[in-house]
């Protein structure tokens, strides 16, 4: 309506997207959707390695659908951490979510039904691609094609890996104790590119170990979030004013405090 | 709390998270600080995680083993811009690898 006509100009209401652009963002994502949804294979496998049985680990795939909590909930149980650790650990990862839908939410104009569909497949990949393209029509497809690729390849690859995962019986043998922490690295790889980002990293890898003998297991991970309160609230020097966004594109020039 | 209602409101509380963010104003959630630490949020919990799996021993103390030499195999395959099935499987594969020889 009115605030979108008034943006679009003379171009009117909005131009449909041309071919090769469409073309190109269905491209885009079916290929993340399709590369993201391969990883439900290791969620699985994983997930049944650590105690849950395979229509839990297929329920969270279908309602929680979202990865790093799910593999949080797996980790966090499977270390001997109790649900309410579990539960913690997985809603303040799943905090992202949020604020991406209020990206998405300015560009998808959903309402409804359809909104309460939109909110699920909210996660990273179906965000990436969609803020990522520049004209609001190619943004919905891109949001839309790349969640939905996601959830049905990332559900359909969790219930092989959960077979997969039971038949293999002991997980330590497998080792599949340490994939679970491979995973957690990979998901946390390319968040690694702020000296802000890592010296969270460290903080939090500091406080978890330290604690991690005194205290049940899954509270020193929810305890080590406090190392992102305490690094994002420190008040940024003069020299760091003017970078840009929360995500520091400017590696090296924020010294470890 | 037992696994079932611990997926239930783990799946619960995601959802509700993430319809929040079509409901809110966007204001309420803006500002550099609180954006700040919201990025690093995931950060925090991921890199305690990966520390937790790595080094947790049964009885809550600290023991290195063959998932820490994994570990080690996983940051060389992420250095490498491995595909994420390959880092999880490489890591697993080196871990199985290490005990089959005796190595726990």
């Amino acid at each position: 309506m009115s605030p979108s006509v008034a943006r679009e100009g003379s171009d009117g209401p909005e131009a449909p997207l041309p071919r090769d652009r469409r073309r190109e963002v269905v491209r885009q994502s079916l290929y993340v959707g399709g590369a993201t949804g391969a990883y439900g294979v290791s969620f699985g496998a994983l997930s049944v390695a650590s105690g849950l049985d395979v229509a839990q680990t297929q329920v969270l795939s279908l309602l929680l659908f979202s990865g790093g909590s799910q593999f949080a909930v797996a980790g966090v149980l499977g270390a001997g951490g109790g649900g309410a650790a579990a539960v913690a650990t997985s809603t303040l990862l799943g905090v992202r979510n949020g604020l991406y839908a209020l990206q998405t939410s300015r560009f998808l104009g959903v309402s409804g039904v359809r909104r309460l569909f939109a909110a699920q497949l909210t996660i990273d990949e179906s965000t990436a691609v969609g803020v990522g393209q520049p004209e609001p029509p190619a943004q919905r497809l891109g949001f839309w094609l790349t969640g939905l690729t996601v959830f049905v390849g990332w559900n359909l690859m969790t219930l092989l890996g959960a077979l997969v995962g039971n038949a293999l019986g002991d997980p330590r043998r497998w080792g599949l104790d340490a994939a679970a922490a491979a995973a957690f690295a990979a998901l946390l790889w390319p968040r690694l590119r702020s000296g802000d980002a890592a010296a969270t990293a460290v903080l939090a890898i500091l406080i978890a170990l330290v604690t991690t003998p005194f205290l049940p297991a899954g509270v020193p991970v929810i305890l080590a979030a406090l190392a992102a309160l305490v690094v994002g609230l420190r008040r940024p020097g003069r020299h760091e004013a003017d970078l840009e966004g929360a995500d520091g594109t400017l590696p090296g020039s924020d010294p470890v405090p | 709390m037992s696994t079932w209602p611990t997926v239930l409101l783990a799946c619960a509380l995601a959802y509700l998270l993430k319809l929040a963010g079509y409901l809110v104003p966007g204001r309420w959630v803006e500002g550099r600080r609180r954006s700040r630490v919201t990025t690093l949020l995931p950060v925090a919990l991921l890199a305690a995680l990966v520390a937790v799996q790595t080094v947790a021993g049964d009885g809550g103390g600290l023991v290195l083993d063959a998932r820490a030499a994994a570990l080690a195999a996983a940051v060389v395959l992420l250095l490498l811009r491995a595909n994420f099935l390959v880092v999880v499987v490489g890591a697993g594969a080196v871990a199985a690898a290490l005990r089959a020889l005796g190595w726990t």
